[in-house]
């Protein structure tokens, strides 16, 4: 036991002279990290996918939402998955694409930037948080063409602007920011044509969460991978709210109150709120 | 029987080591490490506002340091990569200060007997628990030895004379006003003046705190918490100033790099 051990103490204290955490796991452990093996043949259908997310800014911060469903194939695999990550204070994630490589990857990105923290004892800049991010995804290219996807969709506070601040990303990295509101996932398309009608400059927090949980619901409503809310088992979508007090995930009961004043408009209107013609 | 020309017996060598690491140890500032109603809290006078000797390393851990900085700069980042590689792995609760404190005795233990200069370094590592009963308190010696602590801590510099103010003063349960203004004044020779809000590095595990336990305090928050304390803070303020013992003045400014005299 000893010697090995003795070994893999003293790495851990010799200085790799880089302050990211990846690049030190990949020097001391690289089986830790996520999907760095090579598969033949694509094998992308088998594996749980996650789908929706949307966020939009407001006026002192941003909101990201969404859904709970993961799927493989025609298969529902998971009825109440979490997609949405907080990743330190004032950002987080929400992953579309490969559930299980997405979720490692937002763990270890989630540690990545408070390993920084901690060692360098500040905060890497917002738009430093959105390029690293864009180097982890680049990374996982090779298993993307084999249809191991993962797609995520960043959100963060910038506290020296004192906006929300979205970016969005490809399969080779990114990072894109998105003015005003961002989609990912197969529902995206819908969320994003919602999202459009339904965003309004200045808006507040709470108007700007009802945007997001309008959005989910059309992207529900036309894509069979996006789950709608599940008022039976009392399933609602996960929404994060990131202002200048830092990130805050809303309770169920908020997150409820907010679903059934969908639900009960639009049992008078199925397709929803309609904007203005002109 | 005769000895070989320049022959050092191992305890004769040890003894010169350890003579070293003290000493190096003993010309830098305090350092106090103390429990409060909601968690740990760690006071260290310190100019510098870039090199710290109290820092974060997990959720719950903190870590505070006194003398070489390079050496126990080296220590830090080795346990920060120690407590994130092992969260990343398991999980984040699976990361313990026993765990880390083993670690750091192995290497200090190592070096203390492999190298021909053993680090002049003291450490603390302490956890916030969920109740003051589960906060633990582990010290660490340059030699590897660890000893686990209640209450409170203090390290470096004329550790035995702060410890006994510091003793006089220190209660179970104290609000953090109280501990801050028990650790303060335990810092400060009878009759000396505080040290400003400017040269102090001040840092509480709460674990009333959600996610990440540890908080650094500075600024007018500091300054407010300093001002707060409840007990009466007139038994020794200015008027004794013939107490003042220059012999025993710790050096000011930086940290001392513990090189040279």
């Amino acid at each position: 036991m000893s010697a090995q051990r003795d070994r893999s103490d003293q790495l851990l204290f010799l200085d790799t002279g880089s302050t990211s955490f990846t690049e030190f796991v990949q020097s001391y452990a690289p089986g830790l990290l996520p999907a760095r093996f090579e598969t033949t043949g694509s094998i992308g259908d088998l594996i749980p996918h996650a789908t929706t997310i949307v966020a939009a800014t407001f006026a002192g911060g941003v909101v990201m939402a969404g859904d709970r469903r993961a799927t493989a194939g025609n298969y529902i695999s998971q009825k109440d998955m979490d997609k949405v990550f907080r990743t330190d204070e004032y950002s987080c994630m929400g992953i579309a694409g490969t559930a299980s490589t997405g979720i490692e990857m937002a763990r270890l990105y989630c540690v990545e930037l408070e390993h920084y923290e901690k060692r360098e004892g500040r905060t890497l800049s917002v738009e430093g948080k959105a390029n690293r991010l864009a180097t982890m995804i680049r990374g996982n290219l090779p298993l993307a063409m084999q249809g191991i996807v993962v797609v995520p969709l960043f959100a963060a506070y910038d506290t020296e602007g004192g906006a929300g601040r979205i970016f969005s990303y490809d399969v080779g990295g990114g990072p894109y920011e998105q003015k005003r509101f961002a989609a990912i996932g197969s529902g995206s398309i819908f969320a994003r044509g919602a999202l459009k009608k339904l965003y309004r400059d200045g808006a507040t927090a709470e108007e700007t969460v009802l945007a997001c949980v309008q959005a989910l619901y059309d992207a529900a409503d036309d894509d069979s991978a996006t789950g709608g809310p599940d008022v039976t088992r009392k399933i609602w979508p996960a929404v994060a709210v990131i202002d200048d007090e830092g990130f805050r995930r809303l309770p169920d009961t908020e997150v409820e109150s907010h679903v059934r004043q969908v639900l009960d408009a639009r049992m008078a209107d199925p397709d929803g709120p309609t904007a203005p013609l002109r | 029987m005769s000895m070989p020309f320049g022959y050092v017996s191992p305890e004769q060598e040890m003894r010169d080591k350890a003579d070293f690491a003290r000493k190096g140890i003993a010309r830098g500032r305090s350092v106090v490490v103390l429990q409060y109603e909601n968690g740990i809290l760690f006071v260290a006078p310190n100019a510098s506002r870039a090199l710290h000797k109290i820092s974060e390393i997990y959720d719950r851990i903190g870590f505070a340091a006194v003398g070489k900085y390079n050496e126990f700069e080296a220590l830090r980042l080795g346990g920060i990569r120690y407590a994130d590689i092992n969260g990343y792995t398991y999980d984040r609760g699976d990361v313990t200060a026993r765990g880390l404190a083993n670690l750091y005795a192995q290497s200090l233990g190592m070096v203390f007997t492999e190298s021909r200069k053993p680090y002049e370094v003291e450490l603390v590592v302490a956890e916030v628990g969920d109740s003051s009963a589960d906060d633990q308190i582990y010290r660490l010696t340059f030699d590897g030895s660890v000893t686990d602590e209640h209450g409170f801590v203090v390290m470096g510099g004329v550790a035995d004379t702060v410890a006994g103010r510091l003793k006089d003063r220190y209660q179970s349960e104290m609000s953090l006003e109280d501990a801050l203004d028990a650790a303060l004044a335990a810092l400060t020779e009878p009759g000396g003046e505080r040290p400003p809000v400017s040269q102090l590095e001040v840092a509480v595990l709460d674990r009333n705190r959600e996610h990440r336990k540890f908080l650094r305090l500075a600024g007018p928050r500091l300054e407010r918490l300093i001002g707060g304390a409840t007990s009466p803070a007139g038994e020794e303020e200015p008027g004794a100033q013939a107490e003042n013992g220059p012999a025993t003045a710790p050096p000011e400014g930086e940290i001392d790099t513990g090189s040279g005299e």
